[in-house]
């Protein structure tokens, strides 16, 4: 992996602030502790502790028959998944990287996916994928391909940006008797802190949280483009309601709607490709269920359709940035 | 590996080790009700009642039945889509089959996928998908599982001599022999896949590879149902010994096309007379019969009951249209996979259309 992401710098924090990545370790092993059918299987997961480090410490607590070091094998570790969750257990995959779920995409969207509606055969299992750029990944460690899962009908997709979310969806996501697949985005592991409530939090799967309040733009986004977002409108001179979705599958549409209704004007951000993407879909749910409210095109700001290239000038200038984002806010507070 | 048969005097082979005299003649029972119900399913193909296509399993019935015959009530299975005998023997009845492969709304999917693409998990299954081998993956899963609750189960699965060449079928064979798992894993070489014939699908014999991978491979005559059973028996012994999993190589012949629209242009007709001549049905028949069983009174018995079976399947509904949005996710924590039939005289379950 790159050496950027290990190297990012964490922030000084009050001591009872925690890690996005420290959140997914401590909710995996809470889980664990709670429920002894929770096991986790992914390649360097064990001895490692994981590519990023968050299954760190968790093969000393728990053994080796509950975290599980795999050969280099996606469609195996997807389908042995999908073997372990019909027989009761909980288990919960990593793979390496968000993009190398091509590998085992067949098993997922084609065995995991479809079982409930075909058998009315309940498939709990948690698809971990480490997602996102930033840090010179290249085209193949950096991807965002949520918009691939949520084509496939019987996945839920949860892609949290905060350390309290990210626990909280993690903990529901293994609790909950579907396949759930949860984005976390590598520049959030260490750069996102943040406190994290106390006694067993869980976030419900399918609730957009307000992430700042407003009242004359609505700002829709979900993973690392929260904190992008909410630092690139701080300075604007307009009041704009920042919405994370958290859950991409189900998605909020609701809380969208509601935050329309008020604000009239909406910029969708990801952090992924353009068409056919997450930001195309929320488009147009608001562009249906909306359009009586609207005083301006819902617009997207998203990566352009390329693959994400490797040189740091090459990156941002396909990545969202900050001044893009206050850009587009501006453009639409003048329409 | 062989591409044509060997013809042996089937009758004069001794019974394997824990067959009584009525496991040989339920081995053959278990063959006539796939054959009868697959007939019968080719018929209402041809009335139009059976949407899509048919797919059957003529000529290789000894493969399933042979196979599931050799398993306990506990163990899993991940069956496909030549080998209906396994559903039969595990406990799905054929007017569950009859009302799935023509989509009605008593079928095993409630008419949600069609032929034979379904599993009662009730009775151990995993239901298969069209990407074969898909369910190799997942057999791993459910041998994982049983090491994970260490519990003495085995779990087998089904693929064919096409799915050899899938990228899939590597990861689950290295996966299942690396992690030691309690897997049986029946290639069925029908010789093609659909058109493709063996020489374009492989340089090497697939059985050879066990050894590669680390696993014992073993080869079988799979149009002699004793002779599968036997071999499956083996590989469950080592499987719950904990010496690992095994790939068993069956060789056979698919008789029909890939489909019931498939005219099989592509077999040279010598090939199907090669063949036809080893008919496991007839090779289970000309055993029993030096045996003094009456295999004319079975026949007859497993035809009554499919047929009476068939007309309780057309009896079923299509399923109401509003229901083809339900189901996607799940509301409720999932039961586990349940325990299935198991005919063999050593476990004492139902024996299927017994009079």
């Amino acid at each position: 992996m790159p050496e950027a992401v290990q190297a990012a710098p964490a922030t000084a924090a009050p001591a009872a602030e925690i890690s996005y990545l420290e959140a997914i370790t401590r909710a995996l092993r809470e889980e664990m502790e709670r429920d002894e059918r929770v096991l986790l299987l992914g390649e360097d997961i064990g001895i490692y502790g994981g590519a990023f480090d968050a299954t760190d410490g968790l093969l000393e607590r728990f053994g080796p028959a509950r975290v599980l070091d795999m050969p280099l094998a996606e469609a195996a570790i997807v389908g042995a998944s999908i073997g372990l969750a019909v027989e009761g257990l909980r288990p919960v995959a990593e793979l390496q990287f968000a993009d190398f779920v091509a590998n085992g995409f067949d098993q997922l969207v084609n065995v995991a996916a479809k079982m409930h509606y075909r058998q009315r055969q309940a498939v709990p299992l948690v698809l971990r994928l480490p997602c996102g750029g930033g840090f010179s990944g290249g085209p193949f460690h950096s991807q965002n391909p949520e918009a691939w899962l949520m084509q496939a009908p019987g996945l839920k997709v949860v892609a949290p940006s905060t350390p309290a979310d990210a626990y909280g969806l993690l903990t529901a996501a293994i609790r909950d008797p579907n396949p759930v697949v949860f984005m976390e985005h590598k520049r959030l592991y260490r750069a996102a802190r943040g406190p994290l409530p106390e006694g067993g939090h869980v976030v419900e799967i399918g609730r957009a949280r307000i992430a700042r309040a407003g009242d004359d733009l609505t700002l829709v986004t979900y993973g690392a483009m929260v904190q992008l977002a909410l630092d690139a409108t701080a300075a604007l001179d307009a009041s704009i309601e920042l919405i994370d979705v958290r859950s991409l599958v189900p998605l909020d549409l609701d809380t969208i709607a509601t935050s329309v209704a008020k604000t009239s004007k909406v910029l969708v951000l990801t952090e992924a490709t353009r068409s056919a993407g997450a930001g195309a879909e929320i488009s147009a749910l608001i562009a249906e269920h909306c359009f009586e409210q609207l005083d301006a095109p819902v617009r997207r700001l998203t990566a352009p359709d390329v693959p994400i290239p490797f040189s740091p000038p090459l990156e941002r200038a396909v990545l969202p940035q900050a001044e893009d984002v206050a850009e587009a806010c501006r453009g639409l507070l003048a329409y | 590996m062989k591409s044509s048969p060997t013809p042996v005097p089937a009758a004069a082979s001794p019974a394997p080790e824990g067959l009584t005299l009525e496991d040989r003649t339920n081995l053959l029972r278990y063959m006539l009700l796939m054959r009868r119900i697959e007939e019968r399913g080719l018929s209402l193909y041809r009335q139009g009642k059976v949407p899509g296509s048919f797919f059957d399993g003529r000529g290789q019935e000894a493969i399933p039945a042979g196979s599931a015959f050799a398993l306990a009530p506990r163990d899993r299975l991940c069956i496909t889509c030549r080998d209906l005998a396994a559903h039969l023997i595990r406990g799905v009845t054929p007017r569950r089959v009859f009302a799935q492969v023509m989509g009605l709304a008593d079928g095993i999917t409630a008419g949600k996928d069609g032929n034979v693409h379904f599993a009662d998990p009730a009775l151990g299954c995993v239901s298969m998908t069209s990407m074969l081998p898909d369910m190799m993956p997942v057999t791993c899963g459910l041998g994982l599982a049983a090491k994970t609750h260490a519990e003495d189960r085995v779990a087998l699965t089904y693929h064919g001599d096409g799915a050899t060449s899938n990228g899939t079928w590597h990861e689950a064979m290295n996966f299942a022999a690396v992690l030691r798992l309690p897997c049986i894993f029946i290639l069925e070489n029908n010789q093609f896949a659909y058109s493709t014939a063996n020489d374009t699908q492989f340089r090497v014999h697939p059985l050879a590879r066990a050894e590669a991978y680390g696993m014992t491979g073993v080869t079988v005559d799979g149009n002699d149902v004793e002779a599968v059973f036997a071999v499956t028996r083996e590989a469950v012994e080592r499987a719950r010994a904990g010496e690992g999993p095994t790939l068993i190589g069956a060789e056979t012949m698919r008789m029909h096309g890939h489909g019931a629209h498939d005219d099989m242009r592509y077999v040279p007709p010598e090939l199907l007379e090669r063949w036809a001549v080893r008919d496991p049905i007839a090779l289970q028949t000309e055993r029993l019969r030096a045996l003094d069983v009456d295999v004319d009174a079975l026949t007859a018995e497993v035809q009554a009951y499919v047929d009476a079976e068939l007309a309780l399947a057309l009896q079923s509904r299509p399923p109401d249209p509003a229901t083809a949005l339900d189901g996607v996710f799940a509301e409720l924590q999932p039961e586990r996979l349940g325990d299935g039939n198991a005919p063999w005289s050593r476990y004492g379950g139902t024996v299927m259309g017994r009079a």
